[in-house]
């Protein structure tokens, strides 16, 4: 049986993880390959980094920290940040990364997710989903280049039909942020992740939200989603990677203890 | 004779897949000095092969025909360990793209099963079981966690199954034919119990 993953979510701008609330105000956490070891050897089983500000300024994550990494690290990772083709993500899976994932590019050319699946095979290709729920017409939509707040745009997609869409067009992997949790540590957006759970017949991974233990408990146990990846917890010490997967088995969640 | 031809240690054979630096790093990391090579006489003076593979069976099948590798591969008889895919490629037959493989492994790879609860492709950290005591898995322990990523594997065999693995149903996570040794999982992405399986196999 799988173990539930633990992800740490890296953001990284301009060369330094750093971590906003709400996807704004980013603040400077410490540099990629210190981190990335540290929390390779506490126990995480899979980092994510997020070049934030890549998609909306059309840049490409530059390969030697990708590099960098992989030669460090001994767990998976998956990089994302404005990967506009296959030739860039044939650049970041050379450069060591186990998986690329698509978000914002993804949404203005679907084809893209297509590419990639046929490329590199569909076990390579995360799809990240920046969903938010609109209070006032109580319905979950999908946002766009939300790295820049400048550049943050709502799209035609509901968040359903578009995991449901993804899922077709090849994605091996769905990373589900839920915008509205994240930053706050206020726990996972349940109700929204039981409602993907129940179409998504791929790999799902809950993001936003994390605050504390009883939170991952908590999505594990009521959305059965495989992981869940957190950030500004792990970044600021509030939780610790290893103390959390132990008291993770000792609430009978599967997990990879080391 | 060239300075390549020298080299007698490990050789990654480069099947052009993604996972190529993966495998190297993490050797480097357990103190081996390997080198990538396609080179056929390279190959057969190495101590022991690589042979990675990320992505499609067909595709990495037919590199290594246009490349000229398919009867030096086979005729090998070094310790040769297939990571992933490279594993499935020393089969007879896979469902995937329905192509011929290097037929070493006298089985199939076929297709994992998807249910309501079995997702796919199996991918993540998941525990391998055996029986039977084995040089490869010195120091790991049954139930150890390694990294999966893929949707078809070898069904469980009594003739070459050294560990198994289960997600749905259960099947071959490590098989063994001769000199020939494949994993399902990634050691190089599966922490310290990966790195304890690869150093395993630098001692083979």
């Amino acid at each position: 049986m799988l173990a539930k993953r633990i992800i740490p979510c890296l953001d990284v701008k301009e060369g330094q993880v750093v971590k906003g609330v709400r996807f704004r105000d980013h603040e400077i956490m410490g540099d990629i390959v210190p981190l990335a070891k540290r929390y390779a050897d506490e126990g995480a089983d899979e980092l994510t980094f997020y070049d934030i500000t890549a998609s909306a300024h059309r840049r490409v994550v530059a390969s030697t920290w990708i590099k960098s990494v992989a030669e460090v690290i001994n767990i998976p990772f998956c990089v994302a940040g404005g990967i506009h083709s296959v030739e860039e993500a044939a650049k970041i899976l050379a450069s060591g990364a186990d998986k690329i994932s698509v978000n914002s590019p993804a949404l203005s050319c679907p084809q893209l997710i297509t590419d990639l699946a046929n490329q590199f095979g569909k076990q390579c290709v995360v799809v990240g989903i920046d969903s938010y729920f609109d209070q006032a017409t109580g319905e979950y939509t999908v946002h766009q280049y939300t790295g820049d707040p400048e550049a943050t745009r709502q799209t035609q997609w509901k968040t359903v039909d578009w995991v449901k869409e993804v899922q077709r067009l090849g994605a091996g992997e769905i990373v589900l942020n839920t915008m509205n949790q994240d930053g706050v540590r206020n726990g996972y957006d349940i109700k929204q992740l039981q409602q993907v759970r129940a179409c998504c017949r791929i790999p799902l991974i809950a993001s936003g939200g994390a605050g504390t233990a009883a939170h991952f408990a908590e999505v594990f146990e009521q959305t059965d989603v495989d992981g869940a990846l957190a950030a500004s917890v792990f970044h600021k010490g509030l939780i610790a990677i290893d103390q959390l997967k132990t008291w993770l088995n000792t609430q009978s969640i599967k997990v990879r203890l080391i | 004779m060239t300075q390549t031809l020298q080299h007698r240690g490990t050789v990654i054979i480069d099947t052009r897949c993604a996972n190529l630096s993966s495998v190297y790093f993490a050797l480097q990391r357990i103190g081996d000095h390997p080198v990538i090579s396609t080179d056929p006489e390279q190959l057969k003076q190495a101590d022991r092969l690589i042979l990675p593979g990320v992505g499609n069976a067909q595709a990495a099948m037919q590199q290594l025909e246009r490349m000229n590798l398919i009867s030096c591969i086979t005729e090998l008889t070094q310790p040769v360990l297939g990571i992933c895919l490279g594993m499935q490629l020393m089969g007879r037959f896979s469902v995937e793209g329905h192509c011929s493989l290097l037929g070493i492994i006298k089985d199939n790879v076929v297709s994992l099963q998807r249910t309501a609860d079995i997702r796919l492709p199996h991918m993540g950290w998941n525990c391998i079981d055996y029986h039977h005591e084995h040089p490869l898995l010195f120091h790991i322990d049954r139930g150890s966690y390694f990294y999966f990523v893929h949707s078809y594997a070898y069904p469980e065999s009594n003739k070459y199954t050294v560990a198994t693995c289960e997600h749905g149903q259960r099947f071959s996570a490590i098989v063994q034919k001769d000199n020939f040794i494949g994993v399902q999982f990634h050691p190089e992405r599966s922490g310290a119990a990966g790195e304890q399986l690869l150093k395993n196999f630098l001692r083979l």
